[in-house]
């Protein structure tokens, strides 16, 4: 236990070195943009909660980005009731999140497979047409809210802080835009990262587990598992509640269009894509999405010419139009068909992918050594 | 009263939609265990099938009248449809009645569709779980409405009925209620059309051999398998009508709202909603959930609902879902040991 203990410490460690230098080593790729950092690791967070859900309690929601847009319109309203302050945000982001997900999460656990996914796909589009129907004076429907003029922000003015335009966000002094918005991100998913890891570790990360593994079996052998469920669901719709409210806070406007079920299945493809049911998968999964994404939509047709103008002229003309298929509006084919090869080929993600490419190399570096003892048999 | 009448045609006509994709929806879970997330893409598809032929029947020929003038003195181009100039009235009358006429495409097309869909795809996952087999129609579901809109663009594209249908009925007059009640030719054939095929397929199941052995296979596969017979070939056969049904409805749908590439995706997840609500892999409470759900969103949206409960329009599918789902976990026809995993 000591030694797994600090083998953790370690990999805590690299892992934060790793995100913290993320602006250095994604700078080559041309990745070192604040705003698709952020990105980066407000998904990573996103997905890393998805995870603990689908990857190790084996409920698949369809409902979850419902909980990042209530994050998103708590830590909004945060902003002009309260402070321009990020963290009442987003700790009224965590909360709400939990908050809801508390609720929606004790009613679809009394069903499991494809019913729960049915119900939190159900409970999910209902936020989501209030949000756009009755609720508009809360959410204001399809504008987005966001901070005004006339908001009160009482702690500000208390302090005397409050500042004559429209304020964006800060810590304590420091506009929470561009790298400084990063950095507060980055740390966030660090610590995320961390209870993540601290959850599969515990007995409770085992049980979780377990109600993947056998649904069946476990309340057989005397264990309620709704309980347990439901503290997954809650912490998971937390984990979202947090990426959500670090949305707004990069970019303080929240919409209807976050909780729409579209979104909820951006997340299962992230965790997919990722490896569901490993620890790293999903933020990496996060990551190759957005990255992708980014980069794939600004590519345009006289870009596409360019690339092929080695190539001779017939060929080209060829090349070019089924290219842009995949690149720029079409982006959205080129994922799905990743994600359809994904689950074909390797439903285990890329994770699943790069431990397959180690076996294999350490299976060929032993029959390499076994070729080489033949001879002297 | 008129308004209960209006709102009852207008329940069963958005139910007669719900109902016809979740036929073909909950006859796939039933029969092949697979959870179809493409489905609602199928429906599109259909549509733009109808959109296809429309579109191939408008094509132009110009032709040059010297004997007419244009108010600027060149002679005037006349634009016929290709069709009316090659084959005169009946020509004329093809291109009236493109959108039924393309549910004699659409027929062979969707089959095509779908057993290349079943043999290609769907087969390698009767044994992977619900997840995977969600995962990966969904991504195929995004893949073929991101092709329709590269080739068709985000718009949604307006096809029009036939002349004949375009009015509105009296319908009012035909219950003697007075002049209250005035609903669109259109509508009501969508209501007779898809009445119409529920009734078939009902009835295909129900009273032909081949229909007795699939639904003999929806209750044991193995043993119907014991018994010689090829089941696998068969439920395939009815991927492809499910196909077809999802097809066809989209090509009725056509005239009542413009087609765009996203159409499937709205109409999917409520039809799963609806195959939920009715019990998974029962044709018939798919057929009664999807009238029923459509009947009571359509009353819910009258505004004295409206100003008792304000907002129910919008969640009132979603919310009795939830209620069906927690009292009667199986749907309202539901059968045991289905789905249940």
């Amino acid at each position: 236990m000591q030694r797994s203990g600090s083998r953790d410490l370690i990999y805590i460690t690299v892992f934060a070195a790793v995100v913290l230098a993320m602006p250095i080593w994604l700078d080559p790729i041309g990745a070192n943009y604040p705003d698709l950092l952020q990105k980066f690791v407000i998904y990573g967070i996103f997905a890393t909660g998805f995870n603990i859900l689908f990857g190790m309690t084996g409920y698949l929601s369809f409902g979850h980005a419902a909980f990042l847009g209530v994050g998103s319109y708590a830590a909004v309203w945060s902003f002009k009731l309260l402070t321009m302050n990020v963290v009442p945000a987003v700790l009224l982001g965590v909360l709400f999140g939990g908050v809801f997900a508390l609720l929606i999460g004790y009613v679809s656990l009394r069903r499991s497979g494809i019913y729960f996914s049915i119900l939190t796909l159900a409970f999910a589009q209902m936020c989501y047409n209030l949000a756009y129907s009755v609720l508009t004076p809360i959410t204001n429907g399809e504008t987005g809210l966001q901070p005004a003029l006339g908001d009160p922000r009482i702690i500000d003015r208390a302090l005397g802080i409050a500042s004559a335009g429209i304020p964006s966000p800060q810590l304590f002094g420091t506009q929470m835009s561009g790298y400084p918005g990063f950095y507060f991100c980055a740390l966030l998913l660090i610590v995320c990262f961390f209870i993540a890891m601290r959850i599969e570790r515990s007995p409770f990360g085992m049980m979780l587990r377990a109600i993947k593994s056998n649904q069946t079996r476990m309340p057989y052998s005397g264990v309620d598992t709704r309980p347990y469920a439901l503290t997954a669901f809650v912490i998971s719709g937390m984990y979202a509640g947090l990426a959500g409210a670090l949305l707004a806070v990069t970019d303080p406007l929240a919409g209807a269009e976050r909780m729409q079920w579209t979104a909820s299945g951006e997340v299962v493809l992230m965790t997919i894509l990722g490896g569901a049911g490993t620890l790293l998968g999903p933020l990496i999964g996060a990551v190759t999405i957005k990255y992708f994404e980014n980069i794939f939509s600004a590519v345009h047709e006289a870009r596409l010419h360019t690339v092929f103008e080695a190539l001779p002229d017939p060929l080209e003309n060829v090349l070019v139009p089924v290219t842009a298929l995949f690149v720029g509006e079409g982006w959205h084919l080129t994922l799905g068909v990743l994600f359809m090869l994904i689950v074909i080929f390797l439903p285990g993600g890329l994770m699943e992918g790069a431990r397959r490419i180690r076996a294999w190399a350490t299976r060929r570096g032993t029959r390499e050594r076994r070729r080489r003892v033949r001879p002297a048999e | 009263m008129d308004q209960i009448v209006l709102q009852l045609l207008n329940g069963l006509d958005k139910g007669g939609a719900y109902a016809l994709i979740a036929l073909g929806l909950t006859l796939v879970f039933g029969t092949l265990g697979v959870v179809n997330f493409a489905h609602g893409a199928l429906f599109m598809l259909g549509a733009f099938c109808a959109v296809v032929v429309y579109q191939v029947l408008q094509i132009e020929t110009v032709t040059i009248d010297p004997d007419r003038l244009t108010p600027w003195g060149s002679p005037m181009e006349i634009r016929t449809p290709l069709v009316q100039a090659w084959l005169g009235d009946f020509g004329g009358l093809l291109l009236e009645w493109a959108v039924p006429l393309s549910i004699l495409v659409a027929i062979p097309v969707m089959l095509a569709i779908g057993l290349v869909m079943e043999r290609g795809l769907i087969r390698h996952f009767y044994r992977r779980s619900h997840a995977e087999q969600i995962l990966v129609t969904f991504g195929l579901a995004i893949v073929l409405q991101e092709l329709v809109k590269a080739y068709f663009g985000a718009n949604p594209i307006p096809v029009s009925a036939p002349a004949a249908l375009t009015g509105s009925a009296d319908v009012g007059a035909w219950l003697g209620l007075g002049s209250g009640v005035i609903y669109p030719w259109w509508r009501l054939t969508y209501l007779a059309f898809s009445v119409a095929i529920i009734a078939a397929v009902m009835l295909f199941l129900r009273f032909t051999t081949w229909g007795m052995v699939v639904r003999a296979g929806m209750e044991d596969r193995q043993t119907v398998g014991f018994l010689g017979i090829d089941i696998e070939r068969r439920f395939t056969v009815v991927f492809g009508i499910a196909t077809v049904i999802a097809g066809v409805a989209g090509v009725m749908y056509t005239p009542i709202v413009p087609p765009s590439y996203s159409m499937g995706m709205d109409f999917l997840v409520l039809s799963f909603v609806v195959v939920v609500v009715g019990g998974m892999g029962s044709v018939g409470g798919a057929v009664l959930a999807g009238f029923l759900l459509g009947i009571l969103q359509s009353f819910a949206a009258m505004n004295e609902v409206k100003s008792i409960v304000p907002g129910i329009d919008q969640v009132i599918i979603y919310l009795i879902a939830v209620v069906v789902l927690l009292t009667r976990p199986r749907g309202l026809l539901g059968r045991r040991g289905v789905m249940e995993r």
